[in-house]
């Protein structure tokens, strides 16, 4: 879908890092209504910190974050607009994935049992997981978890969502499938998705934008249409788009 | 047909979070009934999904034959709406109606085809309520898989000590120090205030007795003897429990859950002699020297008693203490110790190594661990007793 109108998440000159420990520097970036933002970066570059920051896991110690024009996110007083999805699942080891899906929805509407039930169980399909809408997050793989945290995350119908490398760990075509179901809902309901991958072929498929976070720059070293980002270059852009065996 | 209005619930956390930016939410949904179509008007959303789930249960309360949900003046929907419907579909069709979703606009075909294209299975009439029999064997199997579980654990214990005992190089010694610490010096305090208020309240509770039969100095006889023999050990192998046995079974617990143990064997590593042996090593050396630490403090708070309550001299308590306790009598009771302290380490890995699942199977260990191993101390200690008796020792 094509971005719109203001942007729902707003960052300007923000610093994140662990402990005093400085990340990233000087994050600013805005993520339009309506699109698909992909955040790309090496592995410890600080894609997932980010995210915690920006859900309200982590306070900044420089620089803000605005969601959806009500300032810093939230969690303290009542349901946040957005659904996450953690890198690892972090799915409640004590309940099955049905009510994993459902405990947002007891929380938060007044539905009788049954029409939750049946709503977390159509989640869980759309995410692949028939048949295993019983079973305890010890029991399913990684994938599953994945699949079965994507699914908690739409719970609640949210307009945003934060995703933490949603097709990371999946097979090829499990994973073009969910990109396909994110497309979907972005196209249909105008989701705005925030997601954090290193899938180049997710990334060229769904993300209208995308930044890059330098691991050794301790800051982004590149933004815009991931197409364009391909041709970069810039060779710190382009060895992540094109790495290569290095010759010994 | 009754025309069935509804009216979004009043802003609740769902108004002004979860749907913030869409069409204002308080605008009104409409389901109306003709013949055998419903017609679903205006915002059909979660945030309406409560009153929209009620009115259409009432409205397919009496549906026979055949009927559509008309989707034709819909404003907007969502894919938990979409679950409702189908949901309410798929059982319509398991009473034997014939029901569809119809004339669904342009813009939801989509998202309608996405959710529809894994639809919920058939239902069976059958209800989910199980036997009082099903409880009756699964309470078995628990049962059974505890079982194998200890003995799973005695086995590894087995081979790790075999191990050992062959290549002493394959221990983590290294870790026992720092085991020692943590369950002994840490814990030196509260056993000691313990086991100085064990001796009081019991020279204390008998001081009546004694003084009304004029034999007030036995009263050195009769904690000096209880403490060496059965209470210190007991008391000191409790709250060696109730700190280390369930720091141990959380402990190990959660390295379970966490894949931590597959990824030590993955490592080449032995768990049961990474993790059970410097703890069991620990454990022997402390529990005794805690014990006869504990030896000493009950006798001194018997002492207070009888300085301040039977007119009895601090040298003179001492004097008949030294002739009353044989050193066998301090003997059984470090043996008794070092048979608790295994009994302690034991049972707390074991339970720790039987963790699975999630956080809540770690606290259940844990308490488990506690609840046995107080059980199986008390009864060691009645069996000890009784065997010490029998060898007159
Ligand atoms: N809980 C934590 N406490 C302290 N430091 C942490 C913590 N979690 C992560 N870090 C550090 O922060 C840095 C970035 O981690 P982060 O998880 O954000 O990376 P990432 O970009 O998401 O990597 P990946 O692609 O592997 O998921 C790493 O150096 C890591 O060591
Ligand atoms: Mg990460």
């Amino acid at each position: 879908m094509q971005s719109n109108g203001r942007p729902i998440v707003v960052v300007k000159d923000l610093t994140i890092g662990w402990d005093g420990v400085v990340l990233q520097e000087h994050v600013s970036f805005e993520v339009r209504r309506g699109e698909i933002f992909g955040i790309l970066g090496g592995s410890g570059s600080g894609k997932t910190t980010l995210l915690r920051y920006l859900v309200g896991l982590a306070q900044p110690e420089a620089g803000t974050i605005d969601i959806d024009g009500r300032g810093a996110p939230d969690l303290v007083s009542g349901l946040p607009p957005f659904g996450v999805m953690f890198q690892g699942g972090a799915l409640f080891g004590s309940m099955t994935a049905r009510e994993n899906v459902a405990l947002p929805l007891e929380e938060w509407t007044e539905l009788p049992a049954r029409a939750i039930s049946a709503i977390a169980g159509t989640k869980l399909r759309l995410v692949g997981l028939e048949g295993a809408e019983e079973k305890l997050p010890s029991e399913l793989s990684g994938g599953m978890k994945k699949r079965a945290a994507i699914a908690r995350a739409l719970a609640l119908e949210p307009e945003l969502v934060f995703l933490d490398e949603p097709s990371a760990g999946l097979d090829p075509e499990l994973g073009v499938e969910i990109d396909a179901l994110i497309k979907t809902l972005n196209e249909t309901l105008g989701l705005t998705v925030v997601l954090v991958t290193h899938e180049l072929a997710s990334v060229y498929r769904i993300a209208d934008r995308v930044i890059m976070l330098g691991r050794d720059e301790k800051r982004i070293i590149a933004a815009g249409d991931p197409r364009e980002l391909r041709d970069s270059q810039d060779p710190r852009v382009s060895s992540f788009f094109h790495p290569k065996l290095e010759e010994p | 047909m009754p025309c069935l209005g509804g009216v979004a619930p009043s802003a609740g956390h769902f108004d002004d979070a979860a749907t913030t930016t869409r069409a204002p939410s308080r605008s009104a949904f409409r389901i109306e009934r003709e013949r055998d179509v419903i017609r679903l008007t205006g915002d059909l959303r979660l945030a309406h999904a409560a009153p929209l789930w009620r009115q259409l249960c009432a409205a397919t309360r009496d549906v026979s034959g055949a009927i559509a949900f008309d989707l034709s003046q819909a404003d907007a929907i969502d894919g938990s709406t979409i679950s409702l419907l189908m949901d309410l579909r798929a059982e319509l069709v398991a009473r034997g109606v014939h029901a569809e979703i119809t004339a669904a606009p342009e813009a939801f075909r989509p998202l309608l085809r996405i959710y529809t294209a894994h639809p919920p299975p058939p239902r069976d009439g059958r209800s989910a309520r199980r036997h009082p029999i099903e409880h009756l064997r699964d309470l078995a199997r628990g049962a059974r898989a505890e079982i194998t579980n200890a003995l799973d654990f005695l086995g590894n214990m087995g081979v790790a000590l075999a191990a050992i005992v062959r290549d002493p190089r394959l221990g983590y010694w290294k870790s026992v120090p720092s085991h020692a610490e943590h369950a002994g010096a840490d814990a030196l305090p509260i056993v000691l205030l313990i086991n100085a208020l064990v001796g009081f309240a019991m020279a204390f509770q008998s001081a009546k007795q004694l003084q009304l039969y004029g034999a007030n100095l036995y009263v050195a006889d009769l904690v000096g003897i209880s403490m060496t023999r059965e209470l210190a050990p007991l008391m000191t192998a409790i709250v060696i429990c109730g700190r280390s046995g369930a720091g141990y079974a959380a402990e190990i617990g959660t390295m379970k859950i966490n894949e931590e143990i597959d990824a030590l064997q993955t490592l080449g590593l032995r768990p049961y002699n990474w993790l059970v042996v410097p703890r069991g090593v620990a454990m022997l050396f402390v529990l005794p020297v805690l014990t006869v630490m504990a030896d000493f403090v009950g006798v001194f708070g018997g002492m207070i008693v009888a300085v301040t309550d039977l007119d009895i001299t601090p040298v003179g308590y001492l004097i008949e203490t030294q002739l009353s306790v044989r050193p066998w009598d301090v003997a059984t009771g470090l043996i008794k110790s070092v048979v608790f302290s295994v009994a302690i380490v034991g049972i707390a890995c074991q339970q720790g190594f039987a963790t699975s699942g999630g956080a809540e199977s770690v606290g259940r260990r844990t308490t488990s661990t506690v609840v046995t191993s107080l059980f199986v101390l008390v009864f060691l200690d009645s069996v000890l007793t009784v065997i010490f008796r029998i060898f007159h020792v």
